[in-house]
């Protein structure tokens, strides 16, 4: 009764799930009382989350003056976060519409909770070009509405407001998508509940059945959604990186940075997805969803997207020197050798370095290095987008103008903030919503289950055998 | 589809989805008239058994795409050249490639918009919509095919028990 599956696949599902397993297993976590690890993280997350508003408000109250930044250096630790915050956001997107087109069905596993990562983060991400104008009331004209100041209009040719539309369609497609896919969990949860819970997810289900004319528009559109946001995933980041390479700061207008943007998105956002999928399978009891194979393919997509970055970051190098200016070559050798060398030496050493390790099957394969390694490129990340925004800035054209710059309590405070937000929204999302899509999961069980592969498996050395046998039988003859 | 009050419906349910395609199959040989299929999750290769046509919701996709592209250029257009032209970075007023990135997005954002929409519209699918399903386990791990039997004669009733029972179903009647 299975379908056709390779013999030498590894399974996607362990522990010889059946349907009402699977809906067992992932619906248990949104059903139980959570248990006192996720209260203390729980409370731990909203503490930070406090103090990260705290900390808005005193930038709102008191000005941008509450932050280091100056003439010089006018992005600092605010677009760095920014830039970090989006660079995460690609991964849920990336996974979820790219390899669905690519038909690469261990997606079904992660890409739940990657989308819900990539949401939060987006948000997060999208507070800072809020906060970092200093005056909050006026980010009104950031939209080309009418308003009272007679036709003013947005200037459409700047690349600050390109990110603007990139990032909120960014942010909308995908809700749509995520939400979409919710739809029917939501329903199987609601059929499970009764009671208030039964009404909520009632609301939240928004009355599906499951027909199966419904299911082919659901794929159908599914399917196309995912060829929207491709692109549109590939030029989120793509604008974020015009925001510096169109202009004329030597460093920064460069044409590699789309495309090294962009990987370093992924490179980022898959970290990020490790580093919540380990806790999250460990925590929630995901472990047959989750497999270590799962984690290996990310693995390998941080292997290939690490060294892209690398790649790039040595490109960047080559033609510095290789254009013969003068300023690009400064620019790099500062960045290299000058005031903040030891952003670029954990730059490097998180980016392009550690992830080699990855090249060794075993290490692929072991959570804890998996693990360890997920926070190193995240803080590598990080660090990318300082050294881009603060050093190139740090010295500019004219000597007497060049300065340095360590962030204030207030700027760590909201960056801080910020992490809290993002582990409140999805700590709750743990508890309300299946992390792993159940009914996706359901439909790769006999091409991804153990037992199925197993069957297979038996079924294929048999007819080797059989061969075998024929043939030395033929030979025999003959 | 959707399923109307004062209705008797008589469903079976199934434990697998390669049993429900054969009675679909057999079904459709038998010129049983189904109401719906209902499945926890979507069943490739139910469709053509079933006789569905494909879905249109790329073309709506296509066109709201087309409306989203043309809100955008057209608008950037108009404002930067008819209503308030400004020179920018020695830039034409009608600087057609600095547009591009705007009309792309626009593009998107109104093909998804549309489609959900649409989606959600055509479906009948709302936080109003309260459709109770036939059954808990449908959404779970049964596949269940429904047949509408309020006009039903007893000798048309029987015709579908029996059915359900020769293809190894579990039979149930929803009034």
């Amino acid at each position: 009764m299975s379908a056709i599956v390779s013999p030498v696949r590894e399974p996607l599902i362990t522990g010889s799930k059946t349907y009402h397993q699977i809906t067992e297993d992932i619906c248990a976590p949104t059903e139980k009382t959570p248990n006192l690890s996720w209260v203390i993280a729980f409370g731990a997350a909203v503490t930070l989350m406090a103090f990260g508003v705290f900390c808005i408000l005193w930038t709102i109250w008191f000005g941008i003056g509450t932050w280091n930044l100056n003439r010089t250096i006018g992005w600092g630790w605010d677009i760095t976060n920014f830039v970090w915050w989006i660079g995460i956001g690609h991964a849920g997107t990336l996974i979820s519409a790219i390899l669905l087109i690519f038909r690469q069905k261990w997606r079904t596993g992660v890409n739940r909770a990657a989308e819900a990562m990539t949401i939060f983060a987006v948000l997060c991400a999208a507070l800072f070009p809020g906060i970092h104008v200093g005056r909050i009331w006026l980010v009104f004209y950031f939209f080309p509405v009418p308003n009272t100041r007679g036709p003013l209009w947005v200037n459409f040719n700047s690349p600050l407001l390109w990110d603007l539309f990139a990032i909120s369609t960014y942010f909308t497609v995908s809700l749509l998508f995520w939400y979409m896919g919710l739809i029917p969990d939501f329903a199987t949860i609601r059929d499970r509940a009764s009671g208030l819970r039964k009404k909520v997810y009632s609301l939240l289900s928004f009355g599906w059945v499951g027909s199966a004319k419904h299911w082919q528009r659901f794929e159908s559109m599914a399917l196309i959604l995912a060829g929207l946001a491709t692109p549109l995933v590939l030029s989120v980041h793509t604008i974020v990186s015009f925001d510096f390479a169109t202009s004329v700061i030597p460093g920064w207008h460069t044409t590699i940075f789309p495309p090294y943007f962009v990987a370093g998105a992924i490179f980022s956002g898959f970290a990020m997805v490790l580093t919540l999928m380990i806790i999250t399978r460990k925590v929630l009891g995901l472990e047959d969803y989750i497999t270590i194979s799962h984690i290996e393919s990310m693995n390998k997509v941080i292997l290939v997207t690490g060294s892209m970055v690398g790649v790039a970051y040595i490109t960047e190098l080559f033609i510095a020197w290789y254009s013969g200016y003068v300023y690009e070559q400064f620019a790099f050798l500062n960045r290299a050798f000058g005031v903040y060398w030891w952003a670029y030496f954990a730059m490097m050493a998180c980016n392009v370095l550690s992830p080699q390790i990855f090249w060794i099957k075993k290490m692929r394969r072991n959570i804890f290095v998996t693990f360890l390694m997920s926070i190193f490129v995240n803080i590598g990340m990080w660090f990318e987008r300082f050294v881009i925004i603060a050093t190139t800035l740090a010295r500019d054209y004219l000597p007497s103008s060049w300065s340095y710059y360590t962030p204030t309590w207030v700027e760590i405070g909201i960056f801080i903030g910020t992490i809290g937000i993002f582990f409140t929204l999805y700590l709750i999302f743990t508890r309300v919503a299946p992390v792993v899509a159940i009914a996706e999961v359901k439909s790769v069980l006999k091409y991804g289950g153990d037992q199925y592969i197993d069957v297979n498996r038996k079924h294929y050395e048999e007819v080797i055998e059989h061969e075998v046998k024929k043939q030395s039988k033929q030979a025999v003859e003959a | 589809m959707a399923i109307m009050e004062n209705k008797q419906i008589l469903f079976g349910l199934y434990d697998d989805e390669q049993v429900l395609m054969d009675a679909v199959k057999e079904a459709r040989s038998e010129h049983l008239d189904i109401l719906d299929v209902y499945t926890p999750f979507p069943v490739h290769g139910l469709d053509p058994i079933l006789g569905l046509a494909e879905s249109r919701l790329h073309i709506v996709g296509f066109l709201f795409g087309c409306v989203g592209a043309l809100t955008a250029f057209l608008g950037m257009t108009w404002i930067f050249t008819d209503e308030w032209p400004m020179i920018i970075g020695g830039k034409p007023y009608w600087a057609v490639p600095a547009f591009i990135p705007i009309t792309f997005e626009i593009t998107v954002l109104f093909a998804s918009i549309g489609m959900v929409v649409v989606f959600y519209a055509v479906n009948g699918l709302s936080p109003r919509t309260h459709t109770e399903v036939l059954h808990p386990r449908i959404t779970d791990d049964k596949f269940a095919i429904a047949f509408d039997t309020s006009h039903a004669t007893e000798d048309e009733f029987n015709q579908l028990k029996s059915f359900f029972e020769r293809s190894g179903a579990e039979v149930h009647i929803k009034e």
